[in-house]
């Protein structure tokens, strides 16, 4: 019989090792995934962890792991910092759709004015699109107590529908031979996000990230108020005590989250997808919950987790092509990795002992 | 714009229809709920039901048949849940999460081969006479058995919980886990049966939509309906009868805008598609201020050893 022998303090080491030890289990029960689908498992693992590094086409699939990395990266630190306090925004795909909208929405009003002032009126509204989305929440939670959780996601689906009246719609393309979807802003120099660096995939969004990490650092490490919001989510009431005040923490952090999903989305749709459609949103919003869990709600750890989470998009993709995986096997393997990682955590604070006979 | 085109009559018939799967759903999360355990896998569980039934039915030809496996379907994505939050002691929320984006990835490799077939129709209730009477005929006697089995069940949850003595243990774990563990109650085997009856219960209702509400298979059909389930459980203030009215209101907002969408009202299909969204919004505000009947331990991790 197994015991749990709860540790006097938090293991350190064991913090590091247990999303690695989730990775590996990941790949074991993935592999057994794969296997039972009837691939190779050692070849698909391979190809989705392998071939975008290493492989023939490399060259073509590192950029790809910067683009697809970035808006991770950047709506995972957002929610990593509510998480901390125990607010919990799920509804960041919303946020991420609303911030492409109000971004794409800002630069088509413009069109065909060329300016240098477009681009950053678009990071703007992106911003604030999301944030205002996130509000809604933060503001019901403040003042009514409502659930963060529950709103945050009725507005996903909200926010789907209202990307469909927008793609069919509003910011349909004029000139489009009324085919759903907006202009491209990829042929709109003045809102175009592309390359910094021509095919690095280093875009203003994967530079956003990177700053969204230091500064997420520096404000949980650094700063008094990333103490509160890890005292807020540690122990509520000893946060009251010290003077913390709960309503500023939620709307804090829910209106961070949804700027930076809003930043993620105005990025994708200026750069990489180029357009609203109706199918723009391809769940970055939620896969950045287990980008967060994985780099362990730690800014430098979901810089990694968010590359290593965009390794298996574009792996799943190849994997898809070459071996004829199906696209839903690579999502019930990302969700295995969450739930590896969760049950992980357990050796975190709790030892496990062989005891003999029943325990008490 | 034709508004003579709804007829009232058929309008309460499909929203009850339209209301099954939520009271499904929201019973089972209900027990849960109210034995401490806060599973917001609930769309992950219906969807993993949706396909489970669905490929059983139209494998074995029998509609019962597949809400049964249904169940079991839901049932044992919930055991993942219940091993991670009482086994691993996970956090309740994240699990829950874990739980809804794998049971998506799993339902819609499991259906890959089933979109676009048609499953067996469910028999309907005909009961010579009755079923024929205008008006109360097609709203009360003319429905399909798991209609039925849902207003069933919502009634003996309700005598589980308030008048059965193993209710009474169950509702004594979700309060204060601690002081029912000190009286000798095996919490944790307690709170794995409630997850593994809300699954099974979340399945049937998955079930519900792909076999009889829809019916068809496609991927995330469950749209959001767990999710407002789940706001169903607070709306109801953990009372199943609640819970029941609650689903009806819900079924009845989601069948009216449908209606309205093909009476072609001059607001756009996609505004009419947000309503239930917003309404579940709406009604969460106004419920939300009184916590008061909410379950003592709901949420908290329990550990025997502290």
């Amino acid at each position: 019989m197994i015991a749990l022998e709860k540790r006097p303090e938090p293991s350190r080491w064991l913090g590091f090792a247990t999303p690695l030890f989730a990775v590996l289990a990941t790949m074991i029960a993935g592999g057994l995934l794969f296997a039972a689908l009837g691939k190779d498992p050692v070849a698909a693992i391979a190809t989705i962890f392998w071939e975008p590094l290493f492989g023939e086409f490399a060259f073509y699939y590192r950029p790809q792991l910067l683009v697809k990395g970035a808006p991770l990266v950047l709506i995972a630190i957002g929610l990593a910092l509510g998480f901390r306090a125990g607010i919990w925004n799920i509804g960041a795909e919303g946020q991420y759709i609303i911030g492409a909208i109000c971004g794409a929405g800002v630069a088509l009003a413009f069109y065909p004015f060329e300016s240098a002032l477009i681009f950053p009126a678009m990071v703007i509204a992106g911003a604030v699109g999301g944030w205002a989305w996130a509000m809604i929440p933060a503001l019901l939670k403040v003042r009514f107590g409502t659930n963060e959780i529950l709103v945050s996601l009725m507005l996903v689906y909200v926010a789907e529908q209202l990307l469909a009246s927008m793609a069919l719609g509003l910011l349909k393309n004029p000139e489009g031979f009324g085919f759903p979807g907006s202009r491209n802003l990829q042929q709109y120099p003045s809102a175009f996000n592309a390359d910094l660096i021509a095919n690095t995939g280093f875009h203003w969004g994967v530079a956003a990230a990177l700053v969204a990490v230091i500064f997420a650092y520096v404000l949980l490490s650094r700063h008094m108020l990333g103490f509160h919001i890890r005292l807020t989510g540690a122990a509520p009431r000893a946060a009251r005590f010290a003077g913390v005040e709960p309503s500023r923490i939620i709307i804090l952090c829910l209106g961070l989250s949804g700027a930076l999903a809003g930043l993620a989305g105005m990025f994708e749709v200026a750069g990489p997808s180029g357009q609203i459609t109706i199918d723009f949103n391809v769940g970055y919003g939620f896969t950045a919950i287990i980008v967060a869990f994985l780099g362990r709600l730690n800014p430098i750890g979901i810089l990694f987790a968010g590359l290593l989470m965009a390794l298996t998009y574009i792996g799943g993709d190849i994997a898809q092509s070459q071996l004829g995986l199906p696209a839903a096997a690579i999502q019930v393997f990302q969700g295995m990795l969450l739930f590896f990682l969760l049950a992980f955590d357990l050796l975190i604070n709790f030892r496990l002992r062989w005891q003999k006979g029943a325990t008490a | 714009m034709n508004f003579g085109a709804i007829d009232p009559v058929l309008l309460i018939a499909s929203l009850m229809v339209a209301a099954t799967p939520l009271i499904f759903a929201a019973i089972g999360e209900l027990v849960v709920e109210k034995a401490g355990v806060l599973n917001l896998g609930v769309e992950g569980m219906m969807i993993v039901g949706a396909i489970s039934g669905f490929i059983i039915a139209v494998e074995t030809g029998s509609p019962m048949l597949g809400l049964l496996f249904a169940a079991i379907g839901g049932a044992l994505l919930s055991l993942l849940f219940a091993i991670l939050t009482q086994l691993a002691l996970a956090t309740q929320v994240p699990s829950g999460l874990a739980l809804t984006l794998m049971g998506l990835g799993i339902s819609s490799l499991m259906g890959q081969d089933y979109v676009g077939v048609k499953p067996p129709t469910m028999a309907r209730l005909d009961i010579p006479v009755l079923s024929d009477l205008p008006v109360v005929g097609p709203i009360l006697y003319s429905h399909d058995p798991a209609l039925y089995l849902g207003l069933v069940l919502v009634a003996c949850v309700w005598w589980f919980l308030n008048r059965s003595r193993a209710g009474l243990t169950l509702r004594a774990v979700g309060e204060n886990a601690e002081a029912a563990f000190a009286l000798g109650y095996k919490v944790v085997r307690i709170r794995v049966l409630a997850i593994l009856f809300g699954g099974a219960c979340a399945g049937v209702g998955g079930a519900y939509i792909s076999l009889v509400r829809v019916p068809q298979w496609t991927e995330g059909m469950t749209a959001g309906i767990g999710w407002i389930a789940l706001a169903l459980v607070v709306f109801a203030s953990w009372k199943p009868g609640r819970a029941m009215i609650g689903a009806y209101l819900f079924g009845g907002v989601t069948v009216l805008q449908l209606n309205l969408q093909a009476a072609g009202l001059a607001i756009p299909v996609e505004y009419l598609s947000m309503s239930p969204y917003i309404i579940t919004i709406l009604v969460l505000v106004f419920l939300s201020a009184d916590r008061s009947s909410a379950p003592g331990s709901l949420g908290r991790i329990f550990h025997a050893s502290r």
